[in-house]
């Protein structure tokens, strides 16, 4: 039984990781780790960078592929894709599917969370998009949060 | 109690209506139940128990389990959780049990309607069976009991799962419009008559190659009655939410997840303030997320497996909010007054057992049971289809091929009243049903090409791990039938 079965907390060892040069050009971290039928994130991105062979297998990113755009965020139903890009001066930019009110506006200050809903930091809003009705948040963190901060409260 | 904003939904002002309970002056809006309009109210007892007066709320808020019965307008036992809001009505609570009144029906003429097929229950099985029969040809006739069509699809406001044939990343409540459009525009053509505040009540023996039903129509608070005569017929009646046995689990505040979906999804209005979620499969992870979205706290969620039932990335998300989920732990019982004011927790050994010493007080006003439903298939069972207990299918179902007909001579199955699933596999069941039934009535326009087709779909979605139990369910069934024949 893996841990994540019985909690709903990911680790980092349960995902496969890009290396530092993709991060520096910002790509998907997709956590979606079970064998579930689902496949629109694969129809989603315009760079042909997420595969599967079958509906009910694990969506891979290819790393070298992916641009970081975001496209694929708020197609998931799972909510399960973030977009991590390391940027300069040990900070990076982190966009988080987000479907409640109140919708932050750039700039503002929100409260990062961690997967279990934990406070992490205080981070400054640099981008807030809607596609259909879930919003795409992208925060300024510190390089060291990146893979933490997976949610924010306004 | 109304939600004032809503991340997903939007609920729009609508007109105010007055109406009177035991004979005190109250406000809803237009298209609330009289159940929501009550519960907005701050009214969460809605009749006795018949033997200890215990004060009882509703439960399952989708017209099955009888827990809201009212007197409306001098009629007696009226489900309030499915009957429209309407104005200067006169709602009372029932003593004990109600006198009948005089039998309605006998004053008017009964009416005859003769289709060929009669699709019981709009669900996305419902729906799907019944537009994909008409685009074969077939006059149909779909009835439900609810104000409008949609079963439980108009209250998923998540996106769903699957691929783009399933319409995988749009809302249920989307796809309930896209179904909704595309019943209207084939009404329009008279192509389909839909019949909603309908309840199907029983089947009656016909003419060889015919089927009979009575046909219960609400207007106003009394009834009109029908007889259907059809040549083939889909069951297509959902399921039923289950119970939990602990102390305190009738009191005002324990509620099915589908009453609570429905309260607050589709007529706006908050079950609480603070809730406890009982499972955690994907309905009760599912619903836990849409009551934070609606405002609503959720304490936690208990489930007595140990390990999370439901999808890891429905869990995630509950997660990354701060609720905590406890597996091995379940309800021991619920205490309050006259409503829930609090329950108690308890964890469990590998053997399912409450460890004691292990209890944990927890205050709250509402405990959300979902915990599993169970097909409806009473009408199945009264038409006298062989039916055989499948644990994996969520109780007695109904035997049926794979292409959805059952032991009796067009009489086809679809959705969760053919074993307990999802809205998608619902969907590609019922357009089975639709052609199959259809193409047996000499309608064919593409019709295998198309069966075909679904049927690969299917096979596709329950291909994964998560398909395992419907698989194994429709095994089972499978091999009953073989024996049966
Ligand atoms: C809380 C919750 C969350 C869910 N989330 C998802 C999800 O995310 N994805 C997913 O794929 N599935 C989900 N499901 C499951 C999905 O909703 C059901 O599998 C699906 O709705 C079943 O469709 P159906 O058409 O068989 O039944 P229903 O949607 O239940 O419709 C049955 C209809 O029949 C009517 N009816 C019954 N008997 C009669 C009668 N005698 N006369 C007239 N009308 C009658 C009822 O009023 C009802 O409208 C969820 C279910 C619940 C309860
Ligand atoms: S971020 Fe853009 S490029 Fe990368 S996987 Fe998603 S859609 Fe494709
Ligand atoms: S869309 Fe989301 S949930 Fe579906 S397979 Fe892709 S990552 Fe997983
Ligand atoms: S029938 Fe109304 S609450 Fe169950």
């Amino acid at each position: 039984m893996k841990e994540y079965e019985k909690t709903g907390v990911l680790s980092l060892k349960d995902l496969r990781l890009p290396n530092e040069k993709q991060l520096e050009k910002g790509v998907a971290i997709i956590e979606c780790v079970q064998h579930i039928p689902c496949n629109p994130c694969v129809d989603a991105c315009p760079f042909d960078a997420i595969s599967m062979k079958d509906i009910n297998d694990l969506p891979v990113v290819d790393f070298d592929k992916c641009v970081g755009c975001g496209q694929c965020i708020s197609v998931c139903p799972g909510l399960a894709i973030f977009v991590v890009k390391h940027i300069m001066d040990g900070k990076a930019l982190i966009s988080i599917p987000y479907e409640f009110l109140p919708v932050p506006s750039v700039n503002d200050k929100v409260e990062a969370l961690d997967r279990e809903g934990r406070f992490v930091d205080t981070v400054v809003v640099k981008k807030v998009v809607k596609k259909g009705k879930t919003w795409v948040v992208t925060v300024l963190a510190n390089v060291e949060d990146a893979m933490n901060i997976r949610n924010i409260r306004v | 109690m109304r939600i004032q904003n809503h991340p997903i939904i939007d609920f729009k002002q609508k007109k105010k209506i007055t109406f009177y309970f035991n004979r005190r002056k109250l406000e809803g809006f237009e298209g609330d139940s009289i159940a929501s309009a009550l519960y907005a109210n701050g009214v969460k007892v809605f009749t006795k128990s018949l033997r200890y007066d215990n004060p009882r709320g509703f439960f399952c808020g989708i017209g099955k389990c009888a827990s809201c019965l009212m007197r409306v307008n001098g009629i007696p036992n009226v489900r309030t959780c499915i009957a429209p809001l309407k104005e200067n009505i006169k709602v009372e609570t029932q003593e004990k049990l109600p006198a009948l009144s005089s039998a309605e029906f006998n004053k008017q003429h009964k009416k005859t309607l003769t289709v060929d097929l009669l699709v019981v229950g709009a669900g996305p099985a419902g729906m799907c069976s019944s537009i994909e029969a008409a685009r074969q040809g077939a006059s149909v006739l779909l009835v439900d009991e609810n104000m409008d069509v949609g079963g439980q699809l108009i209250k998923q406001t998540h996106k769903f799962f699957g691929s783009k044939q399933e319409r995988a990343g749009t809302r249920g409540i989307e796809i309930a419009e896209e179904l909704k459009k595309e019943i209207k525009k084939l009404q329009e053509q008279k192509k389909i008559n839909l019949m909603v505040n309908s309840t199907v009540i029983g089947y009656y023996e016909g003419e060889k190659g015919k089927h009979r039903f009575g046909v219960v129509k609400r207007k106003g608070y009394s009834s009109i009655f029908y007889e259907v005569v059809c040549r083939a017929v889909v069951f297509s009646c959902g399921a039923m939410e289950n119970m939990l046995l602990f102390p305190g689990n009738d009191l005002p505040g324990v509620y099915g997840a589908g009453a609570v979906q429905t309260l607050m999804n589709v007529y706006g209005v908050k079950p609480g303030n603070r809730v406890l979620m009982v499972g955690a499969g994907n309905v009760g992870l599912i619903v836990s997320y849409q009551l934070l979205q609606a405002g609503v706290q959720v304490d936690r969620v208990v489930e007595a497996a140990p390990v999370i039932g439901g999808y890891h990335v429905h869990a995630a998300k509950l997660r990354r909010c701060g609720v905590p989920i406890y597996t091995s732990y379940s309800v021991k019982e619920v205490y309050g007054r006259n409503c829930v004011e609090g329950a108690v927790v308890v964890k469990l050994d590998e053997n399912w057992n409450p460890i004691e010493g292990t209890e944990e007080k927890i205050k709250c006003d509402t405990v959300c049971l979902a915990v599993g439903l169970t097909p409806s298939t009473r009408l199945l069972s009264q038409a006298g289809v062989e039916m055989e207990f499948i644990p994996e299918a969520g109780g007695y179902v109904a035997l049926h091929n794979r292409f959805m007909e059952t032991t009796v001579d067009n009489i086809y199955v679809a959705g969760d009243s053919s074993g307990i699933e999802e809205a998608s596999t619902a969907m590609i069941e019922g357009k089975i049903a639709g052609v199959a039934a259809s193409l047996k009535l000499g309608y064919n326009q593409n019709a295998k090409k198309l069966l075909k087709q679904y049927l690969e779909e299917l096979d596709r979605l329950r291909s994964g791990p998560f398909g395992e139990k419907p698989r194994i369910a429709k095994e089972k069934i499978t091999k009953f039938l073989e024996k049966k024949t």
